[in-house]
C-alpha cells in the first residue's frame, strides 16, 4: 500500500507553440491539504486538468493507491473519486440549486413502475443535507441565479463534496469570497481532511497557503520545482522559488526617451465594488508603462473602463492636461486613445471579413471620396503600408482574417489602431497566443511606437515581458494599484510581492 | 489558400469553382433548361417578362431584409409591411369616381404624393423595429414577430378587411408598363426599378461606411463597437432602409396586381429570407452580397415558374420550395464546416 492516495509522475503536455508541462509531478497524501503554487502560466491549472481528464497527457502516469490508472474524461475522474471546483464557474442560473448540484446525475425513479423520471423529492432532500453539511442556509429549490458569485462558488464546493470524492481540487476557490465565507470554506476543508480526503489547493494568497496547507508544491514554466512542508516555508521563500528563473535577452533594445506626462488617471473606480478602485497613475510621452498582476487583478477591467467599454462611478482621465470624458469607445478613439483588447477572437477580429475590412474599420472616414464613397485604392495603400511595415504575412488584402496565424491577426489589429494615429495605445496581452518569432516582432513594433513618442500601456501576465519591455511598472492586486516601480531595476520578487499584496 | 487558388485559375476554372460552391443554383438552371427544351413557350419573351416582374418586387424585399440578416438579425414583419404599403397605396390611389371607394371623403391624390406617404410609413415602421432592436436589445426575431402582428392588425382595421380596387389608370399603367410587346421583344419597367435599386445597394454595401459597418457588426459586433463603430445607429439605419424597401415593394405590388387587400404580402418575408440564404447570405452574419441576393431570389422565382410549366399541382409548390430552402442552407453550411 502506497503512502500516497494519488500520484502524478513525469507529466508532459504540449499545446501548439508552447510546452505547458514537462515532467511535472504531484503526490497527494490522504487527509492532507496540498498547495500548488506558481506564477501565471506555470502549468498549475493544466496539471489539474490532466488529472481531471479534461486534457490528455502527452506523457506521464497517474497512480491511485499505488495502482496505475488512466483517466480519459471528467466522468471517469469523478467515478474514481476525483472532484474539481473550477476557477471559472459554469452554473445554470435559471435552474434550482438542487438541479445544478445534481446536473447530469439526477436521482431517478420509475413512474407507474416503468417510466423513468427524475426523483425530485430525493434530489432536494439530498441537496438539503449537503447544504447543511457545508453550512449553507439556502432553500434547495431556490434559483441558482439568485445567489451571489461567492455563494455559487460555495454551492459548487458542495457539489464537489456530494460526489463523495477522495481527492478534491480547489482552483482559486477564495478569489471571490468574503472573509466570513473564506472562514466557512476553511471549516469545510478541515472536516474533509478529517474524513481522509486529499485536497489540492491552488491559490496565490500566501497567508491562506501558510495557514491551511500541509505541503506545498511549487511549479515554474511547466516544470516541477519541488515539494516542501508548509511549516518550512515563508512568504519570501515561496516567492523566490516561484520566480527563480533567469531572464534571457528576448527583447529588442529600446531607444525611446520618456517626455512629459500625456495621459493621467486619478482615483478611477468601477461601478462594480469587486472591480478596480481608486487607481491613479500617469503615462509619459514615449513611455512604456507595463501593468503587472495576477490573473483576476482587474487590469483588463481597468483598461476597458478607461476606454468606455465598462462604466466607472468615480475618477477622472486627463489627456494632454485636458479632462477626457469617456462613455463609449468612440469617445476615447476620437481623442486619440486606442485599445488592443485581450481576446482577439471575441473583441478583436471580425473573422469572416477581409484583412482590408479589418484594418480599415476604425479609420474609414479617412478614405472617403466626396464624403461618401470609400476609395478602395486608399484602403489598399493602408493595407500594403502595414504589410510592409509590420511584415504581415497574408496571401492578399481580400483574404479572410480568420485564416491568418494569431501573430499576423494581431499585427492587422495593431495596424487598425495605428491608422487612427493615436497618442495613447493600450495593449492588453499583446503577445497572448502568439508564437515566439512573431512575439519578438511585436516587441519591436511596440518599442518603435514608444520611440515615435506614443504613450504605451501594456498589460502582460508574462513576467519576462513585463520586466523586459517596461520603462515603469504598475502592479495591481485585487482591483487596486499596489505599487508603481521603475522598470530598470525591478526584480521579479518585487513585482510578485506587490501582486500578492491582498488585504 | 483557397482564395489564392481560385484567383490563379482561368475563366473556365473560376466558373467551375463558382458552380461547385453553388450546387443548388446549378441544379435549378439545369432543370430549367430541361424544361425549356421539353415544354413549349418556356423560352419566350412573355415568360421572361413575367419572371422579371415577379423577381423584381421580390428582389426589393430581399434587399431590404439582407441588411438585417447580415447583421445576424431578421425581419419577420417584411411581408406584412409590404401588405400595409399596398393597402395604403391602394386606398389613396383609388379613382375619385370609383363607386367602391373605401374613404369617400378624401380627394383623388397624385400617385407620387401617395408614394411619398407610403415611404414615410415604411420608414416609420422600420424605425420602430430598429429602435426596439438596437436600444431595448429585444432579439430581432421577437421584435419583428411582434411588429408583424401589429402591422397586420393595423392593416385589417384600416381596410376593414375589404379588398381594394379601382386604381387610377396612370398608376397601374406606369408600373405594369413595358418596352416592346408581349409577343415579341418585351422588358417590363420593373426591370429598371430592380436594376436601379440593385446598383444602389451594391454601392451602399461596398462603397460606404454604412455598408462596411454593417458587415463589421455581422462579423463581430463587440469588435465593431470597440473599433468605434456606432453599432446602435447602424442597426437602426438598416431597419429603416428595410422598411422603406418593403414600402416601395408594396406600392409596386398593388399596381402590378391591380388591387390590394390586407392578406397581400403574406409569407413574403420567408421567401425573401429564403432567397437571401440560397444566394449565400450567411445566417451566422457578416457574409452576403447583392448579386448573391439577386441570384437567390431569381432561383426561387424560376423554381415557381418551372413547377407551373411542368403542370405540378400548385399545392406541391410549397413542399418543393421548402425542400429547396433546407437543402440550400444545408449545403451552404457545409462549406463553412469544411473550412474549419
Amino acid at each position: 500500500m502506497s503512502e500516497y492516495l494519488l500520484e502524478m509522475k513525469n507529466v508532459s503536455k504540449a499545446f501548439p507553440g508552447v510546452q505547458a508541462l514537462s515532467n511535472a509531478q504531484l503526490q497527494l497524501k490522504p487527509g492532507h491539504v496540498h498547495a500548488l503554487m506558481g506564477e501565471n502560466g506555470a502549468g498549475k491549472s493544466t496539471l489539474m486538468k490532466c488529472m481531471f481528464g479534461i486534457y490528455k497527457m502527452d506523457k506521464g502516469q497517474i497512480y491511485i493507491d499505488g495502482q496505475p490508472v488512466t483517466i480519459k474524461d471528467p466522468m471517469e475522474a469523478l467515478s474514481k473519486g476525483i472532484a474539481m471546483v473550477h476557477q471559472e464557474l459554469q452554473p445554470i442560473p435559471a435552474r434550482t440549486i438542487g438541479e445544478n448540484i445534481f446536473l447530469g446525475r439526477y436521482p431517478m425513479k420509475k413512474l407507474l413502475g416503468f417510466i423513468p423520471v427524475v426523483d425530485h423529492d430525493k434530489m432536494y432532500d439530498d441537496t438539503a443535507k449537503l447544504l447543511k453539511k457545508v453550512k449553507l442556509r439556502f432553500n434547495p429549490r431556490q434559483m441558482e441565479g439568485t445567489l451571489s458569485i461567492s455563494q455559487m462558488q460555495l454551492v459548487e464546493i458542495a457539489k464537489a463534496v456530494s460526489a463523495n470524492c477522495r481527492v478534491l481540487i480547489l482552483d482559486e476557490p477564495t478569489s471571490s469570497l468574503t472573509q466570513n465565507e473564506v472562514e466557512s470554506l476553511f471549516n469545510i476543508i478541515e472536516d474533509l481532511k478529517n474524513e481522509g480526503v486529499a485536497i489540492v489547493y491552488i491559490s496565490h494568497k500566501m497567508d491562506e497557503i501558510l495557514r491551511i496547507s500541509d505541503e506545498v508544491t511549487i511549479m515554474r514554466d511547466g516544470q516541477y520545482i519541488g515539494t516542501w512542508e508548509a511549516k518550512e516555508l515563508t512568504t519570501a521563500s515561496i516567492i523566490t522559488k516561484m520566480v527563480g528563473r533567469e531572464l534571457k535577452n528576448l527583447y529588442p533594445p529600446r531607444e525611446n526617451v520618456p517626455g512629459e506626462v500625456v495621459f493621467e488617471v486619478k482615483d478611477f473606480t468601477s461601478i462594480n465594488p469587486k472591480s478596480f478602485r481608486h487607481v491613479s497613475f500617469n503615462v509619459r510621452k514615449g513611455e512604456i508603462l507595463g501593468i503587472g498582476g495576477l490573473v483576476g487583478a482587474q487590469r483588463t477591467e481597468l483598461m476597458e473602463g478607461l476606454f468606455g467599454i465598462r462604466s466607472h462611478k468615480a475618477g477622472k482621465i486627463f489627456l494632454h492636461g485636458k479632462e477626457l470624458k469617456v462613455n463609449r469607445p468612440k469617445d476615447a478613439i476620437d481623442q486619440g486613445v486606442a485599445l488592443l483588447t485581450e481576446s482577439r477572437r471575441t473583441s478583436g477580429i471580425m473573422g469572416v471579413l477581409s484583412v482590408a475590412d479589418n484594418i480599415s474599420i476604425s479609420s474609414l472616414k479617412k478614405y472617403l471620396d466626396y464624403n461618401i464613397c470609400i476609395n478602395s485604392k486608399k484602403v489598399e495603400n493602408l493595407v500594403q503600408e502595414n504589410v510592409k511595415k509590420m511584415n504581415i504575412k497574408t496571401p492578399s488584402s481580400k483574404t479572410q482574417i480568420q485564416s491568418l496565424s494569431g501573430g499576423n491577426q494581431q499585427k492587422v489589429i495593431i495596424g487598425r489602431w495605428l491608422a487612427n494615429d493615436p497618442d495613447v495605445l493600450i495593449l492588453d496581452e499583446p503577445t497572448r497566443g502568439i508564437d515566439v518569432g512573431a512575439k519578438y516582432e511585436i516587441y519591436c513594433i511596440i518599442a518603435d511606437l514608444a520611440k515615435q513618442g506614443k504613450s504605451v500601456l501594456m498589460i502582460t501576465s508574462e513576467m519576462g515581458e513585463l520586466l523586459g519591455m517596461s520603462d515603469r511598472i504598475m502592479v495591481m492586486c485585487d482591483g487596486k494599484c499596489t505599487g508603481i516601480i521603475d522598470g530598470k531595476g525591478a526584480t521579479q520578487e518585487q513585482v510578485m510581492a506587490l501582486a500578492t499584496q491582498f488585504d | 489558400m483557397t482564395a489564392a487558388k481560385i484567383e490563379n485559375k482561368n475563366f473556365f476554372g473560376r466558373f467551375l469553382a463558382t458552380a461547385k460552391s453553388n450546387p443548388i443554383v446549378v441544379l435549378l438552371v439545369a432543370v430549367s433548361f430541361v424544361v425549356g427544351f421539353t415544354v413549349p413557350n418556356f423560352f419566350s419573351w412573355g415568360n421572361l417578362g413575367n419572371l422579371i416582374s415577379n423577381t423584381a418586387i421580390r428582389f426589393l424585399i430581399a434587399l431590404g431584409v439582407s441588411g438585417c440578416l447580415i447583421t445576424k438579425g431578421t425581419d419577420l414583419s417584411a411581408g406584412r409591411q409590404v401588405g400595409l404599403a399596398a393597402c395604403i397605396a391602394g386606398v389613396l390611389i383609388q379613382r375619385g369616381d370609383y363607386t367602391g371607394r373605401l374613404f369617400k371623403g378624401i380627394p383623388e391624390m397624385n400617385m407620387w404624393l401617395v408614394f411619398l406617404i407610403v415611404l414615410v410609413v415604411g420608414a416609420f415602421i422600420g424605425c420602430v423595429n430598429g429602435l426596439i432592436i438596437s436600444r431595448l436589445k429585444v432579439p430581432p426575431f421577437i421584435t419583428t414577430l411582434g411588429t408583424q402582428t401589429i402591422v397586420y392588425g393595423i392593416c385589417l382595421v384600416f381596410t376593414d378587411a375589404q379588398p381594394i380596387g379601382g386604381f387610377q389608370s396612370v398608376y397601374t399603367r406606369l408600373i405594369t408598363g413595358r418596352i416592346g410587346s408581349v409577343s415579341g421583344f418585351y422588358l417590363p419597367y420593373l426591370l429598371f426599378v430592380a436594376v436601379v435599386f440593385g446598383l444602389f445597394f451594391w454601392f451602399l454595401y461596398n462603397k460606404t461606411c454604412h455598408g462596411k459597418y454593417m458587415y463589421a457588426i455581422g462579423g463581430n459586433e463587440v469588435a465593431a463597437e470597440v473599433s468605434g463603430v456606432n453599432t446602435k445607429n447602424t442597426v437602426l439605419k438598416i431597419y429603416i432602409i428595410a422598411g422603406v424597401m418593403y414600402a416601395i415593394a408594396g406600392y409596386l405590388l398593388a399596381a402590378k396586381s391591380g388591387g390590394a387587400s390586407a392578406s397581400m404580402g403574406m409569407g413574403y418575408e420567408l421567401e425573401a429570407i429564403a432567397g437571401c440564404t440560397i444566394g449565400g447570405v450567411s445566417t451566422t452574419g457578416g457574409i452576403g452580397t447583392v448579386p448573391g441576393v439577386l441570384v437567390g431570389v431569381l432561383v426561387f422565382e424560376l423554381l415557381k415558374i418551372v413547377l407551373q410549366f411542368l403542370g405540378v399541382n400548385p399545392y406541391y409548390n410549397y413542399v418543393v420550395q421548402g425542400l429547396v430552402i433546407v437543402v440550400a442552407v444545408a449545403l451552404d453550411i457545409r462549406k463553412y464546416i469544411a473550412k474549419k
